[in-house]
């Protein structure tokens, strides 16, 4: 039982996997940009995940300073994600990234 | 020496007299414009006159004895440095040059005496004959240009000079022909006239080149000199085509056949212009033309033959055209020009001094009668047919009578003045070279009798028979001005005297006319004299210098004179409306035939001019032009149109292969290629941002799963 209570890096891993799993199945299956946005999210912090369960097993900390890097550049992405959002909207008076086809032949 | 040194101002008087006209004439009242007109004419016949007395006071010393005189002002054209020569005809140079220089001698001082005197009285007459026209000044400014251009041909020392004053009478007669231009006839005539000159003109050039080419000099004197100098044989080829050429000249300007048919148009102008210009003066310069140059003309016998032929059959030709005409101005050109035939026979058969003689006789009457028909026509109110004149003899008695004196001195009666003129040609053709122009001789004779009838004629139906004119111009009929009666007094005494300078020797005169000419013609009478003397040994005959026999030829040419004033006097002493022409009545074929003048004029206009269609061909210059209006149209803008074609027809093919081949499979070919081969690829990109999503994540597992499983 204790052995089981002891979190390991493979329980981080398999988290970090559902989540990423989680996130790439939002930005595949959802229409609205916002959402697919936030799962964009998600799989951002699966990969954080990761890389601190990665830098706890090592012991090292090049691992978490990654993950803050990698959240630095969520943010900025987010910025500029829904800064487009926005610009699209304005244009198109919808969300639904489905209606959003004008890069095709 | 005043006047012969000044000889140069003669000229110059009208010149001026012209340049004011030319300049302010339009300003000037009519006393004005006659005052200097006249003005300058007057003091160009003083000047004349005082001229020609000091040449005979100089030429009769012993060191210039019959020696013309010269006087040189500049060298007009060409230069005296040597710089400009050219090669005649024997390859030796010659310096081209024509001076502005004048020469007297006593063939131009009769002309310079009769040109001035009778121009200063065709001048006064003018004053009152164009008193109510328009273009008064205009009038007088041309009329003395013409004494200019006149004078300067007469006083000219050379052949280029010559040409310059040639010109210019041919200018001043279109001018003047043209004077009403308005009307179209008078546009027409004077075209007419400048055209059939500049035919004549144009024989003169070349006859000009001749002499400077064989001569190497255009001088009169020093042609002459060379002409004497015995180094040209007679009958030399280059002197004959010369001469025949200048004498080409001569029948442009005094209208001798075939080139006479602008005189009897010319009568277009006003009655004084053709009495100076185309009567009297202008006229008479082939005449002195040919004289000036009988040096030359003796030299070519063949000349001189042709010279007598064509005169005499212009004499005849003329007179019988003259026979039939209605026009009273008519009558006189006709008659002018026979009677300028007359003097080219004179001088054709050698007899210079006899055609001489004629122009100078003839001057004045002629002038005299063409001023009377001026006066006639200004009394008829315009009028110029003689079948509605008549019965004119006591209402314009001054005009009759002054006209009947010229028409007796142009028929030949004795003692007025054409008689001797015009027997001393006879009379030379005649007897000259052992008879052999005794044909020509012939000619003249008949064409005297048929000039006593066309004058006689003329006066009959003007000023006897039946008044046949409209009330109206019979209540109008005056006398005209003391300025137009004056000339003709004037001119009528001269018809009367002149003739008596010449009265000959069988007659018991002197001939002081011949004597005063003899200075010029007598070297051409010793060459003709020899000449004449080597075919009469040929022929076995001796002249004969038989009194007898001239006294016969005398009666002989009156008896023609009074036969032919006979017959006009039975014809037309009673004329009245519809009478009829004794012509006709014999023959209406040949009536017709003279009426239209031989159909000359339209025989010209079928051959010559092209006015009329000859069947369905243009002759003539029109032809001419309308051939070459034809082959510009077919033969140069076909090839024109042609070129065209071909040029279209080559861009259409270009333009076929660059749309076709060369933007078709070149150009465009390879973007087509590109295009259908973007085709399948350009599938793949359907638009939606998940599918790529969806498809690079599959892309992602599929890679996974190659190596995890590898």
């Amino acid at each position: 039982m204790e052995s089981m209570l002891h979190i390991t890096t493979l329980h981080y891993l398999v988290l970090g996997a559902a989540l990423f799993l989680l996130g790439v199945i939002g930005v595949l299956t959802r229409r609205n940009v916002v959402i697919v946005l936030m799962s964009i999210e998600l799989i951002l912090n699966a990969v954080n995940l990761n890389l601190v369960a990665f830098s706890r097993m090592w012991g090292g900390l090049h691992g978490q300073v990654f993950a803050i890097f990698v959240i630095t550049d969520a943010a900025a992405e987010a910025a500029v994600g829904l800064g487009i959002l926005i610009a699209f909207f304005r244009n198109k008076e919808t969300v639904n990234v489905d209606e959003v086809n004008l890069l095709k032949w | 020496m005043l006047f012969l040194k000044y000889i140069w101002l003669i000229p110059l008087l009208p010149a001026f007299g012209a340049t004011v006209m030319f300049f302010f004439g339009r300003k000037l009242q009519k006393a004005t414009v006659s005052a200097v007109c006249v003005g300058t004419i007057l003091l160009a016949f003083i000047m004349a006159c005082g001229a020609v007395r000091q040449y005979s006071a100089w030429s009769s010393t012993p060191e210039n004895y019959h020696q013309p005189y010269q006087t040189i002002l500049y060298t007009w054209l060409g230069t005296d440095t040597g710089h400009l020569n050219y090669n005649t005809h024997d390859g030796s140079p010659a310096p081209f040059q024509a001076d502005a220089g004048f020469l007297l001698d006593p063939l131009s001082s009769i002309w310079l005496l009769f040109v001035t005197g009778v121009g200063l009285l065709i001048h006064i007459y003018s004053t009152g004959y164009m008193a109510h026209e328009g273009g008064y000044y205009r009038f007088f400014g041309y009329l003395n240009l013409f004494m200019f251009s006149m004078l300067t041909l007469i006083l000219a020392n050379n052949y280029v000079l010559l040409f310059v004053g040639w010109e210019g009478v041919g200018l001043c007669s279109y001018l003047l022909i043209g004077f009403y231009f308005h009307r179209k006839s008078a546009s027409d005539a004077a075209a007419k006239a400048f055209i059939v000159n500049r035919i004549g003109d144009a024989g003169f050039l070349l006859g000009m080149f001749f002499i400077a080419w064989y001569f190497g000099s255009l001088r009169f004197t020093e042609v002459t000199n060379l002409a004497h100098s015995g180094r040209f044989i007679i009958g030399d080829p280059i002197i004959t085509a010369a001469t025949l050429l200048l004498f080409v000249g001569a029948c442009g300007k005094s209208a001798q056949l075939p080139l006479y048919v602008w005189l009897p148009d010319a009568m277009e102008g006003p009655t004084p212009v053709s009495a100076l210009i185309h009567a009297a003066t202008m006229v008479t310069a082939g005449v002195y033309m040919v004289a000036r140059s009988n040096a030359l003309f003796v030299l070519a016998p063949t000349s001189m033959k042709t010279v007598a032929i064509v005169g005499a059959l212009t004499a005849i030709f003329a007179a019988s055209i003259g026979l039939v005409q209605n026009d009273i101005k008519r009558v006189l050109a006709y008659s002018t020009i026979s009677q300028l035939g007359y003097m080219f026979l004179a001088l054709g058969v050698g007899a210079f001094a006899a055609g001489v003689f004629h122009v100078f006789t003839h001057a004045f009457f002629k002038a005299l009668l063409f001023l009377g028909a001026g006066s006639v026509i200004h009394s008829m109110s315009g009028e110029q047919d003689m079948r509605n004149m008549g019965d004119l003899g006591h209402r314009i008695p001054i005009t009759h009578r002054t006209m009947f004196i010229a028409t007796l001195a142009i028929a030949g009666i004795f003692p007025f003045a054409g008689f001797f003129s015009k027997d001393a040609i006879l009379w030379e053709t005649w007897s000259r070279e052992g008879g052999a122009y005794r044909i020509l001789w012939a000619v003249g004779y008949v064409t005297a009798f048929m000039t006593a009838f066309y004058m006689f004629r003329l006066m009959y139906l003007t000023f006897h028979g039946h008044p046949r004119m409209t009330h109206e111009v019979e209540h109008h009929i005056h006398e005209s001005p003391m300025s137009m009666t004056a000339p003709l007094v004037a001119l009528a005494l001269c018809a009367v005297f002149a003739g008596f300078l010449g009265w000959p020797h069988s007659l018991g005169g002197s001939d002081r006319f011949t004597a005063f000419l003899e200075p010029v013609f007598a070297p051409e009478a010793r060459v003709l004299q020899v000449e004449g003397r080597t075919r009469q040994l040929v022929a076995g005959v001796e002249e004969e210098h038989n009194t007898g026999t001239e006294w016969l030829l005398m009666a002989l040419s009156l008896g023609a004179a009074g036969f032919g004033w006979g017959m006009a006097w039975r014809s037309y002493r009673h004329a009245d409306k519809g009478y009829t022409e004794p012509i006709a009545a014999a023959s209406p074929r040949a009536y017709n035939i003279l009426l239209h003048k031989y159909y000359v004029d339209e025989g010209y206009d079928y051959v010559f001019t092209g006015r009329r269609k000859l069947g369905n061909v243009r002759l003539g210059v029109m032809g001419l032009g309308e051939a070459s209006s034809w082959f510009d149209t077919h033969i140069i803008d076909g090839a024109v149109n042609a070129a065209g074609w071909i040029t279209r027809l080559s861009a259409t093919v270009s333009s076929w292969w660059d749309k076709w081949i060369i933007d078709g499979i070149g150009v465009n070919g390879p973007a087509i290629l590109a295009r259908m081969l973007s085709y399948p690829t350009r599938l793949l990109e359907w638009g939606l941002v998940q599918w790529y999503a969806l498809v690079m994540t599959a892309g992602l597992v599929g890679f996974v799963f190659y190596y995890v499983y590898h």
